[in-house]
């Protein structure tokens, strides 16, 4: 009887990985991860360069065999079926694979006919719903990066995959157009397509509706941003201090402080919750550092991140 | 006078049909971190590649530390260290062979740069590392080794293009932890682009450019004030409802996500009226409101506004 449950609750599940482990030579590069993923989530994968993202990705694929361990995608054993798993995914890499020489509808028929769709109407359907009948003509190499980002998801997304997997898909993207993007994305989730984003951007991993945090191929966390942020042990504290290098350095080295880091024009500094801020400040002070604003702060996915990323 | 370590007027360069840089002017002062921060395409990497000599002005003056960028290229070099979007290191050669190389490219003697070397790598934390191979070097690594060799020449105008794109937190803090203290020392200036608002934030000064302009100026402080009173912060439930029956009031020009909130942009003196009608809306169609509330713009909502500004919307 139990066993059914469990089965039955890992047939709803879109990721299943047990133990999923890859090593290159003597590098552990994913490490014994057991991660579970339900239909319609967005989950954001995070974590620092190197500490197993894209190795999870590629496995999740079929792309890269595991060393140890063993995944399932959409019911599929990604060892045992990688072609159909194929078949059913989508992805779409940091470096867009498009053909600069095409046009936008060349490049999106091509992916069509690699993916088996042979109907010109899901072809339309994606100029149209991604917003690119304006640059339907255009070759690629002339097209700025935000025009190419959503070229490339749309070539990601023709054959209707179950699970959608984006690796950082907007570095180097400006505001505007990441905005737009992540609509998009909104869109796809609502219609029920399970979406796995790789990123670096803190703001965008707080769209998420759950994030893991990898580290050294380990999966440290994994959790809805709220209950991450709510889980982060101490008080957020953000000081406007001049000198703020000096202020920094200084605080960097005291026992009261568990982290403390340059937040644009100001300091995010996190102590124990038995530290108020008239002691801050007082400490502060003492070292002729001038404070113009001393406030507590709620707990951002960037606090969450650097302080998983900092633990030993 | 101030010392301007760059004092650009009306630059203009295209390549074929495209205007990419169409009227630049820009003074950077020793001591600033200038920001030039603006969608794909503004015109941002042009206007470094022009500062640093690598592409030649079709129209325009500029001078660097007080060298002409036309006449004396040479000179202006020497002035400037650049960290390119994508720079290249040799992947077979150790940390101090990169650093070598580019010493020599810039013409420095080895009495010159083999001191200048051992301070930089303790600098930037690669000391131990100089027999590594950089190929084997972390993402990280890498970055600091490009920063290094960007430094060689004793630079007095830093030109960083977009540093930390593709890079996580981690090491983010690290490169600023590194490029702030070069700035203490009062007779250095950095010009860096980026699409981050909150590394623009860490900038002196910000520059927005769009269509190979640099459409409005100021400290970050000044350019968030353009919207003061009328960023509205609303959170609740459900989210679909919320952002629909926000963006039907007419006094709500635009509604963007901002993590699990949304923030509204009002019109000029709305935000209380809007505030109190859309409440009832929300509340009358079903939704609950935890939140709703005027809030100190932020600079990506300064951002936003700016780029529909000049995209005529």
């Amino acid at each position: 009887m139990q066993r059914l449950a469990k089965q039955d609750h890992h047939n709803n599940l879109v990721i299943h990985t047990e133990n999923l482990t890859r090593r290159f030579g003597d590098f552990v590069a994913v490490d014994h991860l057991n991660l579970d993923v339900e239909a319609g989530q967005v989950l954001g994968y995070l974590g620092p360069n190197g500490s197993g993202k894209t190795t999870t990705i590629r496995m999740l694929l079929g792309l890269l065999h595991p060393s140890e361990g063993r995944a399932k995608v959409l019911g599929l054993d990604v060892a045992a079926q990688p072609d159909a798993v194929r078949a059913r995914t989508g992805y779409m890499s940091q470096k867009f694979a498009l053909y600069g020489e095409l046009t936008a509808l060349e490049n999106l028929t091509f992916y069509a006919g690699v993916y088996g769709v042979n109907d010109p109407a899901r072809v339309r359907e994606m100029l149209d719903t991604l917003g690119l009948a304006a640059v339907r003509d255009q070759r690629v190499h002339s097209l700025s990066t935000g025009w190419r980002q959503r070229l490339a998801l749309a070539t990601a997304i023709i054959h209707k995959p179950g699970l959608l997997f984006l690796d950082e898909p907007t570095s180097g993207v400006d505001p505007v157009a990441r905005r737009a993007f992540w609509e998009i994305i909104y869109a796809l989730a609502a219609q029920g397509i399970t979406i796995m984003v790789s990123t670096h951007y803190m703001d965008e991993a707080e769209y998420c509706t759950t994030v893991g945090v990898m580290r050294a191929g380990k999966l440290l966390a994994l959790d809805a941003p709220d209950r991450l942020k709510q889980a982060l042990p101490g008080q957020v504290w953000e000081v406007h201090a001049d000198p703020m290098l000096d202020a920094l350095d200084w605080l960097e080295t005291q026992p009261f402080v568990l982290r403390a880091a340059l937040a644009g024009d100001h300091l995010r500094v996190v102590t124990p919750t038995d530290v108020d801020a008239a002691t801050l400040h007082d400490a502060l002070t003492a070292r002729a550092i001038q404070l113009s604003q001393l406030t507590p702060g709620a707990p951002t996915m960037e606090d969450v991140f650097m302080t998983l990323s900092a633990e030993d | 006078m101030p010392d301007y370590l760059i004092d650009a007027y009306d630059l203009h360069k295209s390549f074929g049909e495209t205007h990419a840089v169409a009227g630049v002017s820009l003074r950077v002062a020793a001591g600033e971190i200038y920001g030039l921060v603006g969608p794909d395409g503004a015109g941002k990497t042009t206007v470094m590649r022009l500062l640093c000599g690598a592409l030649t002005l079709d129209d325009g003056e500029a001078q660097i530390g007080g060298f002409d960028i036309r006449r004396q290229v040479e000179r202006v070099r020497e002035q400037i260290g650049y960290l390119a979007q994508r720079f290249s290191l040799y992947e077979e050669l150790t940390v101090q062979e990169n650093l070598r190389f580019f010493a020599e490219v810039r013409g420095l003697k080895p009495a010159q740069w083999t001191p200048r070397s051992q301070e930089i790598l303790e600098f930037v934390g690669l000391a131990p590392f100089r027999n590594r191979r950089a190929g084997q070097l972390s993402g990280g690594m890498k970055q600091k080794l490009g920063l290094a060799a960007a430094l060689i020449n004793a630079p007095r105008l830093l030109l960083l293009d977009e540093p930390t794109t593709g890079v996580d937190p981690v090491t983010r803090q690290d490169f600023w932890r590194l490029i702030l203290p070069l700035l203490r020392r009062g007779d250095l200036a950095v010009l860096v682009s980026t699409p981050y608002m909150d590394e623009a934030l860490r900038c002196t000064r910000i520059g927005f450019m769009r269509g190979g302009r640099i459409i409005s100026e100021g400290p970050p402080a000044a350019l968030r004030r353009r919207l003061d009173g009328r960023i509205l912060e609303l959170a609740g439930a459900p989210e679909k409802l919320l952002v629909e029956v926000a963006r039907r009031d007419p006094g709500v020009e635009t509604a963007e996500r901002f993590g699990n909130r949304f923030h509204l942009r009002v019109a000029p003196g709305q935000a209380e009226i809007v505030a109190a009608r859309l409440g009832d809306a929300i509340r009358a169609a079903g939704g609950v409101v935890t939140s709703l509330h005027a809030i100190d713009p932020q600079l990506e909502d300064v951002f936003i506004e700016l780029a529909e500004t000049a995209a005529g919307l």
